[in-house]
């Protein structure tokens, strides 16, 4: 250990607001990463599970009087 | 391929031959350009504009206008010939003109570099001689105004061969121009520093050879490589349509 | 051997594989780089130079260390986009570029406040630091020119092109920085370079450069997997695996 006690270790002669800025900062920003490519990642599963489960259910209907074209849209996600 | 169509396509190849057809292209470039003036004078216009800004927005004294003058200089070239950039493929994607290029038996990057060289023309070189009555506004010395213009002479025509990468890239996009110059800018910066760099060491009184010859080797490179480049990035954008 | 070269390239395969390491790299490069913040932070001895504010170093070095070689790996997968048309390098390119951007940033933002207690200000146009400042720059070009084509299959090749012309450059950017910064100013405080690091600081630098490594490989997996699954939601395995309702 080289600090003699944990206000040392936090102070770090002065040097602390810096150092953990940058810790705080780089902690941050990865886990920010972390939350955001999880959430697109949750976003885009549920997105395709909604459409394939519309697909399904207009498919049924569809096999009764199948058109000859439909309007639905096509959602594109543009990642 | 049976041989008779062949025979009756090799003619047409045979007879344009790459430097020909490169010049052709020049010329028709430059005689298209001189059809509508107003676009030519446009970036010299703002180059004169950018250059006016910095003695009003800064300081108009001398000691100030003779340290900075030349990279004021400098960065007022650099944004006019990107301002530029979004013309040099433009018109032809429009009118399909450069899917026939494309279509050329001839190498797709020659035909990209007469285009770039007759962008340069309009461009870049009336940059240059334009720029030794802003370098005496801007209270340049004698030498140094010389200096600037070997750069601006040396430097235009490689802003020209990687702007054409990104006027190739952005062809069609919606946000071309301001896309086209957050791609670009960060390749010019080289450019850029060794440019104004140059005018500083004549400034000093300091040899400029050495830097010349690099900013030439600059040249070099991009005007090998560069049109590769572009060329390949037209591919892309026109099969994009 | 060219087997192995198209199943790299069938996205299916890759998500497998995928599923599999990325436990062992999120939890590897989370021990490692937990490893080396804290030796580093509280173990590891005084800089008698710059006292403790060179514990920044610990962070510093890895991201800045990743941000380049992130570009270099994205380089190389441009390259195999454009000979090969392999999409899953493409998918790499895609997913990999936001991570690189923020590690660059990281690198930039400890840099700048390294810079405030070491050399008095908070930013400084040091070489290491502006040639970082174009790398960011570069970065935020592949990104929005990623977003700018719509079309998958141009879009993959422009990004391609555009990350090798910047490959092509960096080399020229950070030896003209260089010059351009030796050239204006005398040579400054050189922020990562000492005569000689003692083993108490180096391996703490290490591990944690390994870890941030790791981590990374995470983040690339997971991307990946996302813009895959965007990608081939047509094809029947993706179906599948969605309705499966797994991962």
């Amino acid at each position: 250990m080289a600090f003699d006690s944990l206000a040392a270790f936090i102070a770090m002669e002065g040097h602390g607001p810096y150092v953990w800025t940058c810790y705080g900062v780089f902690v941050l920003l990865l886990g920010g990463l972390v939350y955001w490519s999880l959430r697109q990642r949750r976003q885009v599963i549920a997105a395709q599970r909604r459409e394939l489960s519309r697909a399904t259910a207009s498919g049924m209907a569809a096999s009764q009087n199948a058109p000859a074209a439909s309007f639905t849209r096509v959602k594109v996600s543009q990642d | 391929m049976t041989s008779d169509t062949r025979a009756g396509w090799r003619p047409v190849t045979e007879s344009v031959g790459s430097v020909r057809a490169m010049k052709a292209l020049f010329l028709r470039d430059l005689k298209t350009a001189f059809r509508q003036r107003q676009d030519l004078l446009n970036p010299l216009l703002f180059f004169i504009m950018v250059v006016t800004l910095f003695p009003l927005g800064v300081s108009p004294e001398v000691s100030f206008l003779q340290q900075a003058g030349s990279g004021i200089l400098w960065v007022a070239a650099l944004l006019s010939v990107l301002l530029s950039l979004d013309h040099l493929f433009r018109h032809d994607y429009d009118d399909g003109t450069l899917e026939q290029l494309v279509l050329q038996p001839q190498p797709l990057f020659l035909l990209v570099l007469a285009k770039v060289a007759a962008h340069w023309v309009l461009t870049g070189l009336p940059l240059v001689l334009l720029a030794p009555i802003l370098g005496i506004m801007v209270h340049l010395d004698g030498n140094s105004i010389g200096v600037l213009c070997l750069t601006l002479l040396i430097g235009t025509p490689v802003l020209s061969l990687i702007g054409a990468i990104g006027a190739a890239l952005t062809l069609g996009l919606r946000s071309a121009g301001v896309l086209l110059s957050l791609l670009i800018i960060p390749l010019y910066i080289p450019v850029l520093i060794f440019g104004t760099g140059t005018v500083a060491a004549a400034g000093e009184g300091a040899p400029v050879s050495g830097y010349v010859a690099l900013m030439g080797a600059f040249l070099v490179l991009a005007v090998t490589l560069a049109p590769f480049a572009s060329a390949a990035a037209l591919r892309i954008s026109l099969s994009n349509a | 051997m060219w087997q192995l070269f198209h199943k790299l390239g069938s996205p299916k395969w890759f998500f497998g594989i995928a599923n599999r390491l990325m436990p062992w790299l999120l939890l590897g490069g989370v021990a490692l780089l937990f490893a080396g913040l804290i030796w580093g932070l509280a173990f590891a001895p005084q800089d008698y130079l710059q006292g403790n504010s060179y514990r920044i170093i610990f962070i510093h070095v890895p991201s800045a260390f990743l941000a380049q070689s992130v570009y270099i790996m994205m380089a190389v997968a441009a390259a195999v986009t454009l000979v090969w048309r392999m999409k899953l390098a493409d998918v790499f390119v895609k997913s990999v570029a936001p991570v690189g951007a923020v590690l660059t940033f990281l690198a930039l933002f400890t840099g700048a406040v390294w810079g405030k207690p070491t050399w008095g200000t908070w930013w400084i146009w040091d070489a290491r630091l502006t040639s970082m400042l174009i790398l960011l720059f570069l970065y935020f070009g592949v990104i929005a020119l990623g977003a700018a084509i719509s079309d998958e299959k141009s879009s993959a090749r422009a990004v391609a092109v555009l990350v090798l012309v910047g490959v092509v450059n960096i080399p020229i950017i950070k030896y003209s920085v260089e010059w351009w910064n030796t050239l204006h100013q005398p040579a400054t405080f050189k922020l990562t370079e000492k005569p000689s690091m003692p083993a108490e600081m180096w391996v703490p630098l290490l591990l944690s450069v390994l870890g941030l490594y790791l981590i990374f490989g995470w983040f690339a997996c997971l991307r990946m997997q996302t813009e895959i699954l965007i990608r081939e939601r047509r094809t029947r395995w993706v179906k599948e695996l969605v309705l499966a309702g797994r991962s």
